[in-house]
């Protein structure tokens, strides 16, 4: 007992500093990360006076007057509206055209594949600047345009890609001899494919889905180059407050946080595959 | 296992490849087209040529933008990846406060791009920001919208506040695939802090790694909204990215035949690099896979 004494001390000692010097540099990590996201909440609470009058780090006077007028104003809250309705249908689209894709990547070789993944990633690659035009001329020319379903295809261009290279990470992961025996068991192929396999990379499913709503919702060059008013998202309704004379601070940091608040519930669910997904699948 | 060559695989494929193609390959021809030709408006065209390049290759203006571009990529990627790193190797390896960490990093990376501008905007600014006001209270002189240098500063700190977690999410995933056995095996040889990084987690992190840079000079590369919002590409000029000039070439002043060859060459530089990147992930892979 006596004798173990000094050993327990001298690896207290040794262990001590670096657990916290690792604490320490993460701790000032998330405070950098959080202070920016702090004021804007804190920004969304107060009443514009307060804001361009006086410097406050808390609400003086607390109001809820900022979401309120977002909630009650249609030029604001359908925004929202729009909004979630291309990111819905792009990442049905997404998913639908990249689950079969990805399955054929992940199972079979087959001509030119290789260059197909790579071409697909290509789109990824691509500067939204360099298509806002183009665009903009064919969704005007088929008169899609300021229509949501023209914002959604328009986003598959990152989105599709991003989807097949997601869930042919996840389609790797699973043997390939469960498809060999249901087709042995005389399972066709689509019946194995909806009843078997798309359970099975359910969780998979749901990370590309996440994946294609977040980068379709963050997007604003495009959606806000492929629309005028029907269509509006609510991220090219916030850029036109900026722009426009006598700013309403604390409105446009309400925006903001609401804009946020979509990504902020869903992430505790894919925490553990996030990497995976902005890493394209490739983790 | 190798897996099996099957040709008709490519029926599965099909739905993908015609909905690229009619949103990439359709309107790429349109600005291939435009990049030849010139306009006086309705709708009349004529062939110029090459001119559109060799007008743009002697303009200041591209040449500068590409600086400025080639600069901030390379100062984000130089502060990024090592920071990641740092953090990924702090990172609490199991219970909540992994979680937490989790969560907490991954906010920034699913904030619209336009709202992280805004939250800098506020967060930034002289009359009404945290950081600004702090700043003016230490008596330090900063004002992004009229400071070049301040400008800069605040351009690249937004982009390392927003994008730092993804390198050490992805640094932190590679981490956790290192056997617990090679840590006791240093622990037994003694090793140092420094040759552990060196020779068991560097290595391991090799691809992930590899990602990630690839995933931030693309993204860096063609970033257009956050500077857009918080400097609108000023003062003057000089936080004016590539894709900021270039939407201000075709969307503002409607200069259809440069703002096409612009587009092209400024697509090729980002496939060329990236293809370059790419072949060195895929054989990375494959050392790895052969391991």
């Amino acid at each position: 007992m006596s004798a173990d004494q000094p050993v327990n001390q001298t690896t207290r000692i040794r262990s001590k500093p670096r657990i916290k010097s690792s604490a320490i540099i993460v701790t000032l990590y998330l405070i950098f990360l959080l202070v920016p996201i702090y004021w804007l909440v804190n920004m969304s609470f107060k009443s514009n006076a307060e804001i361009l009058n006086t410097f406050t780090l808390f609400p003086d006077d607390f109001t809820l007057d900022n979401y309120r007028t977002i909630l009650t104003d249609p030029s604001w809250y359908m925004g929202y509206i729009n909004s979630l309705t291309y990111v819905l249908l792009n990442t049905v689209i997404s998913l639908a055209v990249a689950l079969p894709a990805a399955y054929a990547f992940s199972r079979y070789r087959f001509f030119g594949d290789n260059h197909l993944f790579f071409w697909l990633l290509t789109n990824r690659m691509a500067p939204p600047a360099v298509f806002a035009l183009p665009f903009f001329q064919l969704y005007s020319s088929v008169s899609l345009f300021d229509t949501h379903i023209a914002v959604a295809l328009a986003h598959c261009l990152f989105n599709v890609p991003l989807a097949v290279w997601i869930l042919e990470g996840f389609m790797r992961g699973v043997p390939r001899e469960i498809d060999e025996t249901a087709f042995i068991d005389g399972f066709g192929f689509t019946h194995f494919f909806t009843k078997i396999f798309i359970p099975m990379i359910a969780p998979g499913i749901g990370v590309t889905a996440f994946f294609c709503f977040m980068f379709s919702w963050v997007e604003l060059l495009l959606s806000r180059t492929l629309t005028s008013v029907d269509a509006k998202p609510i991220t090219a309704i916030m850029t036109r407050t900026v722009s426009a004379s006598g700013l309403d601070w604390g409105v446009l940091a309400a925006a903001g946080v609401l804009t946020i608040i979509p990504g902020a519930i869903v992430i505790y669910f894919v925490r553990n595959h996030i990497a995976k997904g902005f890493a394209l699948g490739r983790v | 296992m190798e897996k099996p060559v099957n040709q008709r695989a490519w029926i599965l494929v099909i739905p993908v490849l015609l909905l690229v193609a009619f949103s990439s390959i359709l309107p790429m021809m349109t600005v291939v087209n435009y990049s030849f030709q010139d306009t006086f408006g309705e709708n009349i065209f004529f062939w110029v040529g090459l001119e559109w390049y060799r007008e743009l290759l002697h303009s200041e203006r591209l040449w500068d933008a590409l600086g400025r571009q080639m600069l901030f990529s390379a100062i984000i990627l130089s502060i990024e990846i090592p920071l990641g790193i740092l953090v990924a190797l702090n990172m609490p390896k199991k219970g909540v406060w992994a979680s937490v960490c989790l969560v907490l990093m991954s906010l920034p990376l699913l904030i619209p791009y336009n709202v992280v501008g805004t939250i800098w905007q506020i967060f930034g600014r002289v009359d009404i920001g945290l950081l600004g006001r702090l700043m003016s209270d230490l008596g330090i002189s900063y004002n992004y919208s009229q400071n070049a240098f301040d400008a800069w500063v605040t351009v690249v700190v937004m982009d390392v506040w927003h994008w730092t977690s993804l390198v050490a999410l992805l640094s932190y995933a590679g981490l956790r695939s290192i056997p617990n056995a090679y840590y006791q095996a240093t622990k037994i040889d003694q090793a140092s802090r420094w040759s552990v990084f060196r020779y068991i987690e560097l290595p391991k992190m090799q691809g992930v790694l590899m990602i990630a840079i690839l995933l931030r000079f693309m993204d860096s590369f063609m970033i257009y909204t956050e500077p857009f919002v918080l400097t609108g590409g000023g003062p003057g000029n000089v936080t004016t990215f590539l894709s900021i000039d270039l939407v201000k070439m075709a969307l503002g002043q409607f200069d259809l035949g440069p703002a096409a060859a612009f587009s092209l060459m400024y697509y090729l530089v980002i496939l060329l690099i990236s293809y370059v990147f790419y072949t060195v992930m895929v054989s990375i892979d494959k050392s790895e896979a052969k391991q």
